[in-house]
């Protein structure tokens, strides 16, 4: 019973990290119908922004968290300046193109990111400092919890609700919607919609790279291609949840991230990789508007 | 009649490319050549779901890896033995081991067209980005699968494969998979396929039986990604999963992409193009990658319908091209 | 836009003519030119990095004492990066021997991509010593690969007796690396000899190189309270792991081979390592004069210590250039045939295979990794170091002969 609470707590933690990645997903599907392939390499940014703003802030050799909390920040205003700058050069010119155009030019923005970032920071792993003192809190029938792992859900939580408020109880959280369901639409009311469009991103590469540092917290082997995996992940627990949908990407992550830790932990490691398109492939069969979707409506 | 005078006629070209050619090449040179052919293979192969068919595939390099695989594992197995007893009855070896190789590279198409069978049937109910996403899917879990089959070296790989593949193979294939896509685009199942593409539920009002062609697309691109994989197994004598990752995938798409989607001779030119790319950029081969990534970025916002869009290199096409014109529309 | 369309395959033809044509100069003196292979990028990186810097001791070593030369002819070092991936060993292998046509490989660490890389050097003729591979397999390929350093059934079994009988510690769980030949072998040569002397491996689970997450795996070991961890991985992965086995409560030892030998071991691992134990080719702290030597050379070059796949690669090259230097006194009309001119003739077949000869005749060569005698399978017989990790420095344990 232990080893299994335990591992429900590994799985707890990977499963916010791989919801705020997720949220960025789905947010940016919701309005442009765009998978966007670079978000994993955003959420990559934002651990390396972090370990140098780390290392020039000292945050190293002293860790504080007021300090920790300052990397933070900069890592997310950081990558939701890459966010704006991708959305700006590389996905505009291509809103007009077949959606495949679209979405070779996200693979495209993925491989610059990963091989640029190659070849800024260099290909070997860096190892991102502790900036938050680790200690592990036995939480009694032998799981214990490490004050990382409750930062990141603690963080997780807070980001998420303020997502949530951005979108519910705000103009501009009511423009995304109305982009999200007819551009046309939207526009017809005033809305401006690249505006809007330029918000969705900046507002999900900024999730990544929360989802970057906390993850670097507890994970710290950094290196340009660890986005890859994590975003594809995040995407398949985006589609589990219902793409387009919010509180489905927060429900998905869950789901992904403890099962991925319980088929690793019970049947191999191996499969680890493949159980989050294995889960996929079940959804997309059985629900394919995902647990919290609503089934699309085919217009002809 | 006329149609068999054309298939000896390129089979005699070929044995005559490789028998004259192979000494005057260095290997690595030759090694680039059959990358090419292989990759023209994989474009060609794919042209028929995402350009013919519209399907937007992503798992390609799964069919890939089971041809490769699977060819490989009857070759350690069976074929290396018939060749052996083939040559002991005086056969010389270039055939008996041609022989054997025709029959890897089809057990190994097929099994690569049984599992596009079974991925296309369930998941062609799907559209667009799902679709994708569920063939990224697929390619990953065969990956995952060959991973965790020790029998097949796993994930230390598989060695010691017989080096059977040379440019008239490798010929034959690229040979074999465009004069198929030629033919059917010309045929009435072709007009199915380019009318899905279009429009699905236009063409399912007018009688056409989506799924089942967009199984056939799917069958019939597996099978040839297998013949690929096999071709490579043969040639490279050494598998390692690692080599079938999404990114395989992903590199033959942005071939058929770049060339334009539905055209055959757009992918061919493409394939040749994006293999030769990281060869040529290796003397600046910290930046290939990144120049690799960037090109593709530019074309797509500059010509999202690829070097060719939809139309065909013809030699009418050439003349008119070549031909000094009075007038230029 | 026709004029545009027709300028640009134009254009790109030009480029890929001009780019081929570059990378096929060849220089008009002769040469000889050696080519080495190594995973300069990728996850572990510093494997190649480390046999970079120890071959370029030796060419220094090489240009003071003989400006360079050997035979009176120029020597050259061709480096290429495999990025840590066995079908890019294989690439770059070809590309070495067919393109810039090298009379010699050093190469690789890696056991998995020495593996795929040696059957290339095999088959074409061309000698290849790999400073660091332990895999059995690998000089298993032919007679032309070589290694300077132990095997796994050894380091297998040195490790067991060490947690054994040394430690004594008879209950461990294993945690291998399932991507990895290296990791996957010497796991099967440490359970054999360790079970074989009444100790039982409790559970056993695995990782893929580069995965970031050890805590499931982790978690299911704890259940089981093993008194040790053996971790024949490499460092990158040793460090992360002992940092979460940690943070999960797990304070016993963790047990590595060589894989764990780098600079970055505890920078990744930190406090967590100490306490472990690992396999190793030397310890910086052994009275060894030729070590010492290389030491002082490296230092003043790198401004850092090396590890032992750097010692090892220096012993490497060392070893190819007195070979060569063999050649060219005893034979110097078959030597002639090693210069880049001769490339692709029959005087060349026969001067690689005189070189090889005569690298598998190394007896006694005092390296800095230790005497190096190669036996009738090109393997040496050299001692292992148990190294400790106390207070953050790797420190000097034990070292058992074979």
């Amino acid at each position: 019973m232990p080893e299994f609470l335990q591992q429900l707590v590994n799985g707890i933690t990977w499963g916010s990290v791989y919801a705020l990645i997720a949220l960025g997903y789905t947010m940016v599907y919701g309005i442009l119908r765009l998978i966007n392939f670079a978000h994993g390499d955003v959420y990559m940014l934002g651990a390396f922004f972090a370990f140098y703003a780390a290392r020039i802030t000292g945050a190293a050799v002293d860790p504080n968290p007021l300090k920790a909390t300052g990397i933070l920040l900069i890592a997310m205003i950081g990558c939701g300046i890459v966010g704006f700058l991708i959305e700006r050069f590389a996905y505009k010119p291509v809103r007009r193109s077949s959606r495949l155009a679209a979405l070779i030019t996200a693979i495209g923005v993925s491989l610059l990111l990963e091989n640029g970032g190659q070849l800024l920071f260099g290909a070997d792993p860096k190892f991102f400092p502790q900036i938050i003192r680790a200690t592990n809190i036995p939480l009694g029938m032998g799981v214990t919890i490490s004050n990382q792992q409750i930062i990141i859900l603690v963080v997780s939580i807070a980001l998420m609700l303020g997502l949530r408020f951005i979108v519910m109880n705000t103009r501009a959280g009511k423009a995304m919607r109305a982009v999200s369901y007819s551009h046309t639409a939207a526009s017809l009311m005033g809305i401006s919609v690249d505006r809007i469009i330029t918000f969705t991103f900046v507002l999900g590469s900024m999730l990544a790279a929360a989802a970057g540092v906390l993850v670097a917290l507890q994970n710290p082997k950094i290196e340009p291609y660890m986005g890859i995996m994590p975003g594809l992940k995040a995407f398949v627990a985006a589609v589990l949840g219902g793409i387009g949908n919010i509180p489905g990407a927060v429900l998905g992550g869950m789901v992904m991230g403890i099962a991925e830790v319980m088929v690793v932990g019970y049947l191999s490691p191996t499969w680890r990789d493949a159980i989050a398109f294995v889960l996929l492939i079940l959804i997309l069969l059985v629900r394919p508007q995902g647990l919290l979707g609503q089934p699309p409506a085919e217009k002809v | 009649m006329r149609q068999l005078a054309w298939g000896a006629g390129i089979v005699a070209v070929l044995i005559a490319v490789n028998v004259l050619l192979r000494p005057l090449i260095n290997p690595y040179v030759a090694q680039v050549i059959v990358l090419c052919g292989i990759n023209v293979i994989l474009a060609v192969s794919l042209n028929l779901v995402n350009g013919f068919t519209g399907q937007f595939s992503i798992g390609h390099a799964g069919f890939m890896a089971l041809g490769a695989y699977g060819s490989a594992m009857f070759s350690l197995h069976v074929g290396m033995r018939w060749v052996a007893a083939l040559e002991a009855m005086r056969v010389p070896a270039p055939l008996a081991e041609g022989a054997a190789l025709l029959v890897a590279l089809a057990l190994g198409g097929l099994l690569a067209a049984l599992a596009g069978y079974l991925v296309g049937l369930p998941s062609l109910r799907l559209r667009g980005d799902y679709l994708a996403i569920v063939t990224l899917g697929f390619g990953e879990i065969i990956r995952v699968l060959i991973l965790n089959v020790d029998a097949v070296g796993a994930a230390r790989g598989l060695p010691g494969i017989p080096a059977w593949v040379n440019f008239f193979w490798v010929g034959v294939g690229v040979a074999a998979v465009i004069l198929l896509s030629r033919h059917l685009a010309a045929s009435t199942h072709g007009r199915a396929l380019f009318a899905i593409r279009d429009d699905e539920v236009a063409a399912e009002a007018l009688g056409v039986d989506t799924t089942s062609y967009k199984v056939l697309a799917f069958v019939l691109g597996a099978f040839f990604a297998g013949v690929a994989g096999g071709l490579f197994a043969h040639f490279l004598s050494y598998l390692n999963p690692n080599s079938f990752t999404f990114i395989k995938s992903i590199e033959v798409i942005a071939m058929v992409v770049l060339g334009g989607m539905g055209s055959i001779s757009g992918a061919v030119l493409a394939a040749i193009i994006l293999t030769l790319l990281p060869e040529v950029l290796r003397p600046v081969k910290d930046y290939r990658m990144v120049i690799y990534s960037l090109m593709l970025i530019v074309l797509m916002i500059t010509r999202p319908g690829g070097l060719l869009g939809s139309r065909e290199i013809s030699l009418a096409w050439l003349v008119r091209r070549l031909r000094p014109s009075r007038e230029r529309a | 836009m026709r004029s545009r369309y027709r300028l640009r395959p134009a254009a790109a033809g030009v480029l890929v003519a001009a780019l081929a044509l570059a990378g096929c100069g060849r220089s008009t003196t002769d040469e000889l030119v050696i080519g080495e292979y190594g995973s300069l990028t990728g996850g572990d990186a510093t494997f190649g990095q480390s046999t970079k810097a120890g071959v370029e001791v030796a060419l220094d070593e090489l240009v003071a004492q003989k400006q360079g030369k050997i035979g009176g002819m120029a020597v050259r070092v061709v480096v290429e990066d495999d990025q840590g991936r066995p079908e890019e060993a294989a690439s770059v292998v070809q590309k070495l021997i067919n393109q810039d046509q090298v009379i010699a490989v050093v190469g690789e660490v890696a056991s998995s991509r020495s593996l795929a890389g040696g059957p290339i050097c095999q088959q074409n003729g061309v000698p290849m010593i790999s400073p660091s591979s332990t895999n059995p397999g690998v000089t298993q390929v032919g007679d032309f690969i070589f290694r300077m350093c132990y095997l796994d059934d050894f380091q297998g079994q040195v490790m067991a007796r060490f947690t054994g009988q040394t430690l004594g510690l008879k209950r461990v769980a294993m945690l291998k690396d399932i991507k990895n030949d290296y990791s996957v072998a010497l796991a099967e040569f440490f359970t054999e000899e360790f079970v074989k002397n009444g100790g039982t491996v409790e559970i056993e689970q695995s990782y893929q190189s580069g995965d970031q997450d050890y805590r499931a795996q982790l978690t299911a070991i704890k259940a089981r309270n093993p008194q040790a961890i053996i971790l024949p991985g490499y460092y990158t992965e040793a460090g992360l792991i002992a940092r979460q086995a940690r943070e999960l409560g797990l304070t016993v030892p963790l047990i590595g081979g060589d894989g764990w030998e780098s600079e970055k071991l505890i920078e990744i691992g930190g406090e967590a390592m100490d306490g472990c134990y690992y396999a190793n080719h030397w310890s910086l702290d052994q009275p060894n004069a030729k070590l010492q030597e290389f030491l002082t050379a490296y230092r003043a070059k790198f401004k850092g210590d090396p590890d032992a796949i750097g010692g090892l690669a220096y012993d490497a090259a060392t070893v190819l250039f007195r070979s060569m230097e063999k050649l060219a006194a005893e034979d110097p009309a078959a030597f002639a045939g090693l210069g880049s001119s001769k490339a692709g003739t029959e005087a060349r077949k026969a001067a690689t295979r005189k070189l090889r000869d005569l690298i598998a005749a190394t007896a006694d060569y005092e390296g800095a990794t230790g005497t190096v005698t190669l036996d009738e399978n090109r393997n040496p017989k050299k001692p292992i170091v148990m190294i400790a990790v106390k207070g953050g420095k790797k420190v000097f344990e034990t070292s058992i002969a074979p």
